[in-house]
């Protein structure tokens, strides 16, 4: 029905205590399954309490014992946000999530190289979405991050996307012309991210109730592309693809981290082109995205 | 943030890599006494501003008596120095580094930087220093060796002399090129840059491997906790309207269009400006709002973007998520008034109390056009600025 969780998926929150996590922990219960799916909260000094109804406890990995839960999202704020991350990782989960945004480059590059480590001395692997990401969502049955639930629709459309607001947009022009969602993911904005594009192309593909994908990008780095190469090879249903940042100019930081031009084949034209030449419906228009898939179906 | 080359040497002396001796000034009798204070024979006046290319634009010269450094340190203070990356008006020149001379045998190119998609640390050297590295990449890019570094390793001896090697340094001078870089990685990960090039790194006759420029940037997520870099930043060298803006939280950025645009996220907001480009106009600005957009910082967002006068319309896209589009409507409304509005203003909102949103703005009584998407939006705004 969806990619990377369901309504069946039971999670942890991190960071539930806090401001942001207090007000998108109870926005996400109310939706759907939300108050099955939300099963634990962590915050060491405030374990053996509980808010809206959710248990907290001191650890991730005394969080999962007791409770079953397989993925972790995360509001901690930037200078422990790596640390709660390599908590979840430790812990075995299947999946975080990080919300965060602002956490330092260092701290992703050092958490990502222990996260490899990990693997490549047979440990658990545990996929990371973000930081810096919206979150992501599988309408009518569970939704994790800060995304306004109420714009989607279930359906057979994937969507993934950097940037949160712009994965609404897509969301709201599919939800507008009848089309559904299967799943929606923001893979954030940050230079140094757990899930690439291509990570979530690959998902989707596998996936039988996707039939077909919007995939938004932005100027800078070489992700967009490199999944358009995968894509070529390998990917079996339409793509509507945009990058967002046509008239971004050279060396100034988009508002993201991670939207720099910095060599030349990073811009959109070039990402565009090369979309297009792997086989993507590529438009300069964000507001056809919808319109234009619907036409591939 | 960016630094000046002079406090880039700095940083670069204080993690062990050898660099000319200078001293800062912003006067010309300090220059003349900081020549003075060198001593020798030969000093290099240096134009200290955060754009690259200053050497070209006539912003570092090489002075053979103290009457020449006199004589250059009063013709570059104060100009306007105009490179390749400064824009057709130039940076004024504030501060300069005055510094002994160098016994250049040969110019090579060192950098550090993040490596996004092998999600390590890129250390590039190439025997081609002393001139625009981009150039070289495009038009010799075998002229580049890369070493790709393991930041729970560090740099090793390996990859260090990999790198010597393969820059073509001269042979007695590799073991301290090997140090050079070393110092140069270490100085990149604990002051969190995330860029720091020598261009040129030099070797002297005697063999000495030395640092002539240093350029770096820090990683803006990072500064909470590198108060020493945060010292060294240099307000007069950034954009007012951007400095003013980020007390607000707001991340804006000029252009040079006249369609001025506040939008919500910053993917979104780039899709806005591409939009008005798609249908005839350029926009004037890049302008993210953020999550918790207050009626205050939608009005200082109108101000910010108002200052510039070639903005001669307003485009104000909003995805309401967990911002409500009725409180945005609320601020757009207070801030048009407060700023006493006088160009076009088209408003496009979506999402989470949109009609509340849009009666808001009817009832306001302000000439305001409403559209429902980006391309209406667009095509509007065009048509009223026309």
């Amino acid at each position: 029905m969806s990619i990377l969780i369901n309504k069946n998926t039971k999670i942890i929150t991190q960071g539930i205590t806090g401001k942001t996590g207090q007000f998108h922990t109870e926005k996400c219960q109310e939706y759907a399954n939300g108050k099955e799916c939300f099963v634990a909260g962590v915050n060491p000094k405030k374990a053996g309490e509980s808010i809206f109804n959710i248990p907290i406890y001191a650890s991730v990995k005394e969080a999962a014992a007791e409770t079953g839960a397989t993925v972790s999202v995360i509001y901690v704020p930037p200078p422990g946000a790596a640390a709660a991350i390599w908590e979840a990782v430790e812990a075995d989960l299947d999946l975080a999530i990080c919300i965060t945004e602002g956490i330092p480059v260092r701290d992703m590059l050092m958490l990502r190289n222990k996260m490899k480590e990990k693997e490549a001395k047979g440990g658990k692997k545990t996929l990371l979405l973000g930081p810096n990401c919206p979150g992501l969502i599988t309408p009518d049955e569970v939704k994790i991050g800060i995304m306004p639930g109420h714009i989607h629709r279930k359906g057979r459309i994937g969507v993934v996307s950097r940037s949160g607001t712009l994965t609404y947009e897509a969301v709201g022009q599919l939800t507008e012309i009848g089309l559904g969602q299967s799943s929606a993911v923001g893979i954030g904005g940050d230079p140094i991210n757990g899930l690439k594009h291509i990570d979530v192309m690959k998902m989707f593909n596998d996936d039988p109730d996707t039939d077909a994908v919007i995939m938004i990008g932005e100027i800078g780095g070489p992700d967009e592309a490199e999944a358009a190469m995968w894509c070529k090879e390998n990917m079996k249903k339409p793509v509507v693809g945009f990058i967002a940042g046509v008239t971004a100019p050279a060396g100034k930081r988009m508002g993201h981290a991670g939207a720099l031009i910095s060599g030349g084949a990073d811009t959109a034209d070039a990402k565009l082109e090369i979309m297009e030449a792997c086989g993507f419906t590529v438009t300069r228009n964000p507001s056809e995205m919808a319109k234009l898939l619907k036409g591939l179906l | 943030m960016k630094i000046h080359e002079y406090q880039g040497k700095q940083l670069l002396k204080k993690f062990g890599v050898t660099v000319p001796r200078g001293i800062h000034c912003t006067t010309v009798e300090d220059a003349v006494k900081a020549a003075e204070t060198l001593g020798g024979k030969v000093w290099v006046v240096k134009a200290q501003i955060h754009a690259g290319g200053r050497g070209k634009g006539g912003g570092v010269k090489v002075a053979t008596s103290l009457e020449k450094v006199r004589e250059y340190a009063g013709q570059i203070l104060g100009m306007q120095l105009i490179t390749h990356q400064t824009g057709p008006e130039g940076q004024k020149v504030r501060h300069l580094l005055i510094e002994e001379g160098a016994d250049i045998q040969h110019e090579y190119y060192v950098a550090a930087l993040t490596d996004r998609a092998t999600q390590s640390v890129a250390i590039m050297a190439s025997y081609e220093g002393g001139m625009d590295i981009e150039e070289v990449a495009h038009n010799t890019p075998e002229k580049i060796v890369k070493v790709f570094v393991n930041p729970l390793v560090g740099l090793t001896d390996e990859q260090g002399l990999e790198l010597a090697k393969g820059m073509g340094m001269l042979e007695s001078s590799i073991p301290q090129c090997i140090d050079t870089l070393k110092k140069l990685y270490t100085c990149y990960m604990e002051t969190d840059a995330s860029l720091a090039e020598i261009n040129p790194l030099i070797h002297e006759g005697d063999g000495t491997v030395k640092a002539i420029d240093a350029k770096f940037n820090f990683d803006s997520n990072s500064l909470y906790r590198q108060p020493e870099i945060v010292a060294m930043r240099d307000l007069d060298e950034e954009d007012a309207d951007e400095i003013e803006a980020s007390k607000f939280d707001l991340a804006y950025i000029s252009l040079d269009g006249n369609i001025g645009c506040l939008v919500n996220g910053a993917g979104l907001a780039m899709a806005t400006m591409d939009t008005i480009k798609l249908f005839g106009a350029e926009p004037a600005n890049f302008l993210d709002v953020g999550g918790g957009a207050t009626t205050e910082k939608v009005t200082e967002a109108f101000k910010i973007m108002l200052k510039n006068t070639k903005v001669k319309g307003i485009l104000v896209n909003i995805f309401g998520g967990i911002m409500k589009c009725d409180t945005i409507a609320a601020g757009v409304v207070a801030a048009a008034k407060e700023v006493n509005l006088s160009v076009p203003l088209v408003v496009r909102m979506k999402g989470t109390n949109e009609d509340m949103g849009k009666q808001i703005l009817k009832d306001s009584g302000l000439p305001i056009i409403s559209a429902d998407s980006m391309a209406e939006a667009a095509t509007k705004i065009v048509a009223a600025v026309k």
